[in-house]
């Protein structure tokens, strides 16, 4: 069961070593396949070719029954018309800011759906396929990023954590929610709570980040690292920030650490399961680097074609997520076209009715900002709401 | 009913004001569905396609491709019930008042009851003016005209004689890049009027008090009367940095140029060389690829050319490295990107460089890295078969040479007039780092380079 280990042991032979001598030749082009992995390479664990071909690994399996396979897919589409909602909503003036996970379904779904019940998720701003596995109602980031939301959140209850839009920050936080779990002594059974940290390439390069793995290693902390490793911080690519490997670098704090195709669902859901196994049963923390594409911008307030090439990204659509487990269904017979175009119709769907009730979201009162600081209040935001509600009051026709 | 939306441009990223239509990608008449893109806009930060909000006929353009347009302002009319009888007045879905049409049946993108969807969310989405909310039980809101500043008058204790600036009294607003420019400048932040909000200093007030004469010089401008066939073009994008570019540059550094005409015939020769020889094949090369080779010696030799004006830190930064810019004329513009560390270049990936440079600059892909940070350079008007010009440095460097035409010219070559063919060089460097002397001597080391490729590099190597 604890296999990670061993796929640990197979790092040395990582596939995107550089040998280029750094001489200073600037002009010349950056290729794009030193960060890309190779496939062939016991360390990027992949369970399904960019074809749809399902291959062994000789650690991580999955074994799902026909209507799981197609419940992932299921997953992968709607995650991703819901997606692009968000960015047709940004272009009409409705959303201030998209951010848009378009490529990374797999790493979302995959990851999500292998958190047993009792995990808790600390989210980056992206982490929106990983909500719909966690079944919350996906109008969450979009009250956010409209701005009618002001974040207030029950994580206990969703088992999930609010967004978190400062880079890394939130590591820090699991790390020290999973101490908190072995404190708790709820770990070590197969109940046990384990905790999973998004985060992205750009991330790893913070503070923070290596903060939390010093403190996750030391304290033997039942926290997962995700990072979903995009190709790019908003447009510095990985590897200016990184000469190795992402995933190596939890070597160095003495946890494992593995690589997997993060454009492959299987592969993603069967490594995040094994290392949130070992964590709740109190084998200490691990690291995964989903090896993935931010097919699109890095939010609707970039313009990626000023910094890396088409070429790239036409490379990278036929690892398609999405198209790879479509193809894989086919392949082995277990869904047809009608059942394709009806999960496409269940997708629109729900992005329509998405649509229209995030249109109608209510906008809150500006002293709504007062109202969920302190559970029990506090005398001076109390004089303050008093204060700030005796000014709204002085306009005429105020209605607020 | 017919039923008549109108989309307002929202701010598609985070603060902008405005954006250019690039294309409509509907007409009039044409029919559109929800999430149906119906138009290509181009901000400061992007190009994006604007999904239409609206299932419906368009009835109305109402800005043409090219216009820049202000967030805010309607572009499109689309009736979202093209079947109904009377037109109703156009609905706008931005439009501050339209809580009056609030319904509570609201369909998407329509006003909801509570005014939601009037009010876009885009920043600067909303009406472009701040409104003043009336206070309850105030006078009524008569223009209050601004009461007339008590001046302290000073006591004349003798009559001194009266400066006719305006001494401001208290503090001076300006943003702080505002300030550092006034004081790159040399100008004095106190004697300007703001023409900003609260009386605060703008970067033009700035750029317009540095670039005007230190004397009030009345000059009988002639004044053009705008005839119908004049073109007005926006100035925006590239021609505007361009602009923005050279009178910072232009206003701050003292100009001189040099010129010298010499022989290129031997250069053309052996750029001809070069061209048949094995460890060149393959390769673009021609007269600015070695021209640019001369000035990377030259530089070698008198390395101050290579410099910069610290003036924040009262600094001549020596260049370790020479990143040579090339000034090229694109569909967009001017646009000047550098290559990085050329100096550390041979000859032959030197002219490899200046052909993807080339290229990538005419594709308009030049990434933003590679147009800051220039520390030398060259623009080749002679492509354009004019002698020579008196180029204006690119702002903080040193020095910029033009290139001119090479043409057959009588020249006296060993002691007949014989046909050669012929260049200009023409440099203008800051004399502020560069003396006469110091610019003369660089400019003769290439006039001796263009003369003789070959006897010079040996000569100093």
């Amino acid at each position: 069961m604890v296999n990670g280990e061993r796929a640990r042991g197979t790092t040395k032979s990582g596939g995107t070593t550089r040998t280029a001598a750094k001489k200073p030749t600037p002009r010349k082009k950056a290729t794009t396949d030193r960060s890309v992995a190779n496939v062939a390479d016991p360390a990027f664990v992949q369970l399904l070719t960019p074809d749809g071909e399902r291959v062994e690994h000789p650690d991580y399996s999955v074994d799902f029954t026909d209507q799981e396979y197609r419940d992932l897919y299921r997953d992968l589409v709607i995650v991703r018309r819901l997606d692009t909602e968000g960015t047709t909503l940004q272009r009409q003036g409705q959303l201030g800011i998209w951010a848009s996970l378009a490529g990374q379904e797999a790493a979302q779904i995959g990851s999500g759906r292998a958190l047993a019940e009792q995990d808790m998720v600390f989210p980056t701003y992206r982490e929106h396929g990983v909500l719909w596995t966690r079944d919350i109602d996906p109008i969450m980031p979009f009250g956010l990023f409209r701005g009618v939301d002001l974040g207030g959140w029950d994580a206990q209850k969703y088992r999930f954590q609010g967004y978190t839009i400062v880079i890394g920050a939130q590591t820090l936080h699991a790390t020290g929610y999973a101490m908190g779990i072995t404190k708790d002594g709820k770990v070590g059974t197969d109940d046990g709570e384990a905790v999973i940290a998004y985060f992205g390439d750009g991330a790893i390069s913070q503070g923070d980040v290596n903060e939390a793995f010093i403190y996750a290693a030391a304290y033997d902390a039942p926290v997962v690292f995700f990072c979903q490793n995009n190709q790019y911080a908003i447009s510095v690519p990985v590897h200016k920030q990184a000469k190795t490997p992402l995933f190596k670098r939890a070597d160095g704090f003495g946890f494992p650490g593995v690589r997997v195709d993060g454009n492959d669902v299987l592969a993603t859901y069967a490594v995040t399961k094994v290392a949130m196994d070992r964590a709740r049963h109190g084998q200490g923390p691990g690291l995964i680097e989903a090896f993935t594409y931010r097919m699109g911008a890095h939010t609707t307030t970039d313009d990626p074609t000023r910094y890396r090439d088409k070429s790239e990204e036409e490379e990278w659509r036929l690892k398609d997520p999405v198209a790879r487990m479509r193809g894989f269904l086919e392949k082995q017979q277990l869904a047809d076209d009608d059942y394709f175009a009806s999960i496409d119709a269940e997708a629109a769907e729900h992005a329509l009715s998405l649509r229209e009730r995030v249109l109608t979201l209510p906008e809150p009162k500006p002293s709504a900002i007062f109202d969920h600081v302190y559970p029990n209040g506090s005398p001076l935001l109390d004089a303050e709401r008093a204060e700030f509600l005796a000014y709204q009051e002085s306009f005429e026709g105020s209605g607020h | 009913m017919s039923r008549l939306q109108q989309f307002i441009l929202p701010d598609l990223a985070e603060g902008l004001t405005e954006a250019e239509i690039l294309q409509w990608m509907v007409a009039v008449g044409d029919k559109v569905e929800l999430n149906q893109p119906f138009v290509e806009v181009e901000t400061a930060k992007s190009a994006v396609e604007i999904p239409s909000p609206y299932a419906g006929v368009v009835t109305e353009i109402l800005r043409d491709a090219g216009e820049t347009v202000d967030v805010g302002s309607p572009i499109i009319t689309i009736d979202t019930d093209p079947n109904g009888e009377a037109p109703a007045a156009p609905e706008s879905a931005a439009a501050p008042a339209a809580e009056t049409a609030a319904s509570n049946g609201a369909k998407i993108g329509e006003t909801t009851a509570d005014g939601r969807t009037a009010v876009l969310v885009g920043y600067g989405a909303k009406a472009p003016t701040t409104v003043r909310r009336a206070r309850k039980g105030a006078a009524p809101a008569a223009p209050v005209a601004p009461a007339p500043a008590p001046v302290a008058a000073p006591a004349p204790v003798a009559p001194a004689p009266v400066v006719a600036t305006p001494v401001a009294v208290g503090t001076v607003l300006a943003k702080p890049p505002v300030r550092k420019l006034a004081k790159d400048l040399g100008v004095d932040l106190r004697a300007l009027v703001g023409s900003g909000p609260q009386g605060s200093i703008t970067r033009d007030d700035v750029q317009s008090a540095a670039s005007a004469p230190a004397e009030p010089v009345v000059v009988a401008s002639p004044v053009v009367a705008p005839s119908a066939g004049d073109t007005r073009i926006p100035v925006k994008g590239v021609r505007k940095l361009t602009a923005e570019n050279m009178v910072a540059s232009a206003f701050s550094a003292p100009h001189v140029t040099e010129f010298l005409t010499v022989d290129a015939t031997r250069l053309l020769k052996t750029v001809a060389k070069m061209r048949e020889s094995d460890e060149f094949k393959g390769v673009r090369v021609g007269p600015l690829a070695l021209l640019a080779k001369g000035v990377l010696l030259a530089v070698k030799r008198h390395p101050m050319v290579n410099s910069s004006w610290d003036a924040a830190n009262g600094e001549i930064v020596v260049k370790e490295h020479v990143n040579l810019g090339i000034a090229a004329a694109t569909p967009r513009g001017l646009i000047v990107p550098n290559i990085k560390a050329a100096d550390t270049l041979s000859t032959k990936e030197l002219a490899e460089a200046l052909v993807e440079l080339t290229s990538t600059a005419r594709d308009g892909k030049t990434p933003p890295a590679d147009m800051t940070g220039g520390s030398f350079t060259i623009t080749n008007v002679g492509v354009f078969g004019v002698d020579t010009g008196t180029p204006i440095l690119p702002p903080g460097e040193a020095a910029i040479l033009a290139f001119g035409a090479i043409r057959d010219m009588p020249w006296v070559h060993k002691g007949k007039v014989v046909p050669r063919k012929v260049t200009t060089l023409g440099l203008s460097f800051d004399h502020r780092i560069i003396d006469g002397e110091l610019g003369s001597k660089f400019l003769a080391d290439l006039g001796r380079f263009v003369n003789d490729p070959k006897g010079t590099l040996l000569a100093w190597s």
